[in-house]
């Protein structure tokens, strides 16, 4: 049976459209109204409110619990402290990215884990001798996701800590009596934290936020809009931007973390000794420098569209609806890349891809073609290069 | 907004010498754009603006403690996208929010209802007339189609009709190309709402009066015209071409209303190295030997530059700034007989909550865009039969924006701001004048909104009543004329401002035109701005502007 999240009923009864999607088994809202463009718009411009309850939650904990992640992780997990989060990734020993993921150090000898695809098994069977203990919170914790330029302002009254915790800091704080804990971490590339409930309390928190933005342009968002909301922040979605090496069925579906323009994650990996799987890979091809790809964002030339949709007869279309398909990137002729998630981006007024480029092409400026097809005919459009993520507010960053 | 308006110019140092490449007469949206693009170019530029802000006709100015209204233009569809590309306005802030539907209630509890979702729009209309359901689909085809085909026209000068100039020549031999080009129906729609009423268009396809009133009332927009009326075809194709995300007719709010936008424009000017003065009104435009050298402020100060663009009307650019006595006969006699007859006032109103339509309670979602008074043609026609005999509309038309509920940034929380654009109100009144009829006019206003939303009056904290003497007065739009210049055939294109004269230039070399009053018109477009700006610099490299 499908299940839903422990917001629901709240939820349910804002959702206007009655459209909803099927995502790890629960119901989840596509949009609540006609126009998941409007809720993208409250996101950038006001706030929004996204139930990402069915995410998988897996809380590790025991003395322990950081050696172990320090193996498991490929980012160096011994460098995030008891109140901070780290979006992090997890490779096999080849070095292709078996998944990514939020840990949020929420106590000494304590962390939270959330990914997009159950995990259970692959962490629970590395874990050897370590005193550590693995718990399947996915249905014991509820999370709301309270994203845009008015989130910390907002958020902060019913949290008051919310004001003060940096890009990725962690707290523990009470909405309506209950316990949760707020992360400033997000998949919208914008100001905005998550908050952790525990399920039984879900609908009191929901009723106490939603009572409390009334009046500042807040709105729930779904599925739709999230996805534009990903796109332009440059995040990488499983399945649709790379798939788990646990699934592939050969290389050519498989990535590195390093393909995907993780490399940031690794800057000091020199300086510590951490051994985790797939270190060894990586180093050779940091070393190596092998890796196939560059992941980059791509923005379309706006008269050069417009020029390729004139002259075939058409209005040129800015449909925002992300397209979630290989699309081919060429340079000279040669296919040099592959484009996995486009869309309009409102906010850029321009077209956009998040794309995989030779790296020697990966170059911020580097102009190449896109293909598409008009008037069913394959036509090359031409685009730059650029560095993800596209969308990228001073608010985000702000301290 | 406005609040960073009377900050002093940016990087660029004024010019110890006051000499410049280029001077701007107006700080308009059509001066920004222009002068942002000269200093682009490279040239050393000047724009003078007579307020302590930018902004002209597009403004956004705190009335009251966090309410912010739109004091005139309100909403944005014809600029030209290529404007926000060529001058990178997403980086200086340039973001148009979405307006998510239309409502457009009745006088009978009935309302019209139009959202972003096609499948959903038909249905609607389904509910009034199951035959216009699917006529809605076909006209709204129609129309793109007009569209398509005439877009290209708002980004490129018009030919000059009356040149022996073998350039001018072929620019016309690819106009005709062009309409040759269009299949029959294409050409022929066109035609018709060149030249024909939008009502005679309008009933080709529906029988909905709510429908066909809603419809027909972008062709009434800023002219003395009513939607029967020849030449209210022409108004409604004109609104048509606008776009928003590539969707033909379809409208945005800019962050911050209107003069947030020109707030975006006027950062991007400055970015390219453009001087912005305010508080400096030109008196004159100076010139020797037909030759213009520069301007005077009203303060006596000179400033010089070989090139001086006016984005004022044509009356101002060429009755006032210079001496029509330089200029030839036939240009000052046509500027003299254009019309500018202004029609539309703004009341704008300061909510202590939302409004509520009787036969949806609670359903506050319906004010995420235009609010469309307008229940049907014979409603927009009594309207305009007032105008006619110099009064103004007893129900007036209203094109209503809470705009609050869009950009919640313009009001304080759970108050609103909304923006009524009115018609008709003739800027020459019969039997009164606009100092004594101003209240007036807000009480009808008002009293028309209490009969669609019992206890509207309730709700309103404050009132600003903006008449069409007021729009003169503010913006030095003459005669209160939205569009400096109305849109009637015989004053667009080759004509614009005047034939001979459609192409941004003066019988006075050096000095230019830019404003609303020059092809393609009026609206915040930028189009004006932009093509003078393209007809200056092809004229100092001494190449064709095409
Ligand atoms: C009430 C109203 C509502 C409207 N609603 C809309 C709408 O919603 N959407 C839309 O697209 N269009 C709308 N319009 C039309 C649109 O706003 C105008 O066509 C457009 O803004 C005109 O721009 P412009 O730059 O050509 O001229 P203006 O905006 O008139 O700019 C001229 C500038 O020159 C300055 N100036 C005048 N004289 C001098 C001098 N001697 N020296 C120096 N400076 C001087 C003025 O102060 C002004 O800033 C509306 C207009 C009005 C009046």
């Amino acid at each position: 049976m499908i299940l839903t999240t422990p917001f629901h009923e709240r939820v349910a009864a804002l959702n206007r459209t009655g459209l909803w999607e099927h995502w790890s088994n629960h119901l989840a809202a596509r949009r609540y109204q006609l126009s998941d463009k409007a809720e993208y718009f409250a996101v950038r411009d006001s706030a929004g409110i996204f139930d990402t309850s069915p995410l998988f939650k897996y809380r590790i904990s025991g003395p322990d619990a950081e050696r172990f992640l320090a193996g498991m992780l490929a980012r160096d997990v011994r460098a995030c402290p008891v109140g901070q989060a780290q979006y992090t990734c997890w490779l096999d020993d080849r070095g292709f990215l078996v998944e990514d993921g939020v840990v949020l150090h929420t106590a000494p000898d304590e962390y939270l884990l959330a990914s997009a695809e159950p995990n259970l098994a692959w962490f629970a069977d590395r874990a050897g001798r370590l005193d550590v203990r693995l718990e399947d919170e996915s249905d014991a914790l509820g999370v709301l996701a309270f994203q845009g330029p008015r989130s910390r302002e907002l958020l902060a009254r019913l949290v008051p800590a919310v004001a003060d915790i940096p890009p990725f800091g962690v707290t523990a704080g009470e909405i309506a009596g209950a316990a949760v804990t707020v992360s400033r971490t997000g998949f919208t590339g914008d100001l905005g934290y998550e908050v952790w409930v525990p399920a039984d309390d879900a609908l009191p928190v929901w009723d106490a936020l939603w009572e409390s933005v009334r009046g500042y342009g807040v709105q729930p968002f779904g599925l739709d809009a999230l996805h534009m909301l990903r796109i332009e922040a440059g995040l990488l979605l499983l399945d649709v931007d790379f798939t788990s090496s646990r699934y592939a069925w050969n290389d050519a579906h498989r990535s590195t973390p390093v393909e995907l323009g993780w490399e940031w994650m690794f800057a000091d990996l020199a300086a510590e000794d951490r051994a985790f799987i797939g270190r060894r890979a990586l180093e050779r091809e940091l070393e190596e420098r092998t890796s196939r790809w560059t992941m980059r964002g791509l923005v379309v030339d706006w008269h050069d569209y417009e020029r390729v949709y004139d002259e075939a007869g058409l209005l040129p279309p800015r449909d925002h609806t992300p397209v979630l398909e290989d699309w081919m990137v060429y340079k000279d002729g040669d296919r040099v890349g592959y484009a996995t998630s486009f869309m309009y981006s409102p906010v850029l007024q321009r077209h956009i891809a998040i794309a995989r480029v030779r790296p020697d092409l990966a170059e911020p400026g580097t102009d190449v073609k896109l293909e598409f097809t008009v008037n069913h005919r394959y036509e090359q459009v031409a685009a730059h290069v650029a560095r993800l993520p596209l969308f990228n507010p001073e608010r985000r960053k702000a301290r | 907004m406005t609040s960073d308006a009377t900050t002093p110019a940016g990087p660029a140092p004024a010019s110890a010498d006051r000499t410049y490449d280029a001077i701007v007469v107006g700080g308009g949206h059509n001066g920004l754009v222009n002068g942002a693009y000269l200093a682009k170019a490279g040239l050393r530029t000047l724009i003078l603006e007579r307020r302590p802000l930018v902004g002209g006709a597009a403004i956004t100015e705190e009335l009251r403690p966090g309410f912010w209204f739109t004091t005139f233009s309100y909403a944005l569809s014809l600029l030209r996208p290529q404007i926000v590309q060529d001058l990178d306005l997403v980086e200086h802030g340039f973001f148009p929010l979405l307006m998510s539907s239309t409502f457009a209630p009745g006088e009978d509890g009935e309302y019209l209802w139009l959202t972003k979702d096609h499948d959903q729009n038909v249905r609607e209309i389904a509910r009034h007339s199951r035959h216009d359901a699917d006529a809605y689909t076909q006209y709204s085809h129609d129309l793109d189609v007009v569209c398509r085909a005439l877009k290209p026209l708002l980004d490129e000068a018009p030919p000059d009709l009356f040149s022996d100039d073998p350039e001018e020549r072929l620019a016309l031999a690819r106009l005709a190309q062009r309409f040759r080009g269009m299949d029959r129906r294409t050409l022929h729609d066109t035609v018709r709402l060149l030249t024909g009423s939008a009502a005679d268009f309008l009933d080709d396809y529906f029988e909905s009066e709510l429908l066909k009133g809603y419809l027909a009332s972008t062709s009434i927009i800023g002219s003395k015209v009513g939607p029967r009326s020849q030449g209210s075809g022409l108004v409604l194709l004109y609104h048509s071409l606008g776009e928003h995300d590539g969707e033909f007719g379809s409208w945005a709010f800019h962050k911050g209303g209107n003069g947030g936008f020109t707030q975006v424009l006027a950062r991007a000017a400055r970015a390219f190295g453009a001087e912005i003065r305010l508080e400096a009104p030109v008196q004159a435009v100076l010139s020797r030997d037909g030759r213009v050298t520069g301007v005077a402020l009203d303060d006596g100060t000179e400033f010089r530059a070989p090139v001086v663009v006016s984005s004022l009307d044509p009356r101002r650019t060429f009755l006032e700034l210079v001496d029509p006595r330089e200029l030839p006969d036939d240009l000052v006699e046509n500027v003299r007989r254009l019309r500018f007859q202004g029609t539309s006032s703004k009341v704008n109103f300061a909510l202590d909550g939302l409004p509520e339509f009787p036969s949806l309670p609670g359903r506050d979602d319906v004010f995420r865009g235009f609010t469309n008074i307008g229940p049907g043609m014979d409603y927009l026609e009594h309207a305009f039969d007032d105008a006619k005999y110099g009064r103004f509309s007893a129900r007036p038309y209203i094109d209503g924006a809470i705009q609050s509920t869009i950009d919640p940034d313009m009001a304080p929380p759970g108050k609103h701001v909304m923006s009524c654009f009115i018609q008709y109100t003739p800027y020459e009144l019969r039997e009164s004048d606009w100092e004594t009829e101003r209240q007036n006019l807000g009480d009808t206003v008002q009293k028309t909104l209490e009969s669609f939303f019992p206890g509207f009056g309730d709700l309103v904290l404050q009132r600003e009543v903006v008449t069409p003497l007021d729009i003169e007065r503010t913006t030095g739009l003459s005669e209160g004329n939205i569009f400096a210049g109305e849109f009637l055939a015989p004053q667009m294109y080759f004509f614009r401002p005047a034939p001979g004269w459609s192409q941004y230039r003066t019988p006075l070399e050096g000095y230019y035109q830019c404003g609303s009053g020059t092809h393609p018109g009026g609206c915040v477009m930028g189009a004006p701005g932009m093509l003078a700006a393209r007809r200056i610099l092809a004229d100092r490299s001494g190449a064709g502007a095409r």
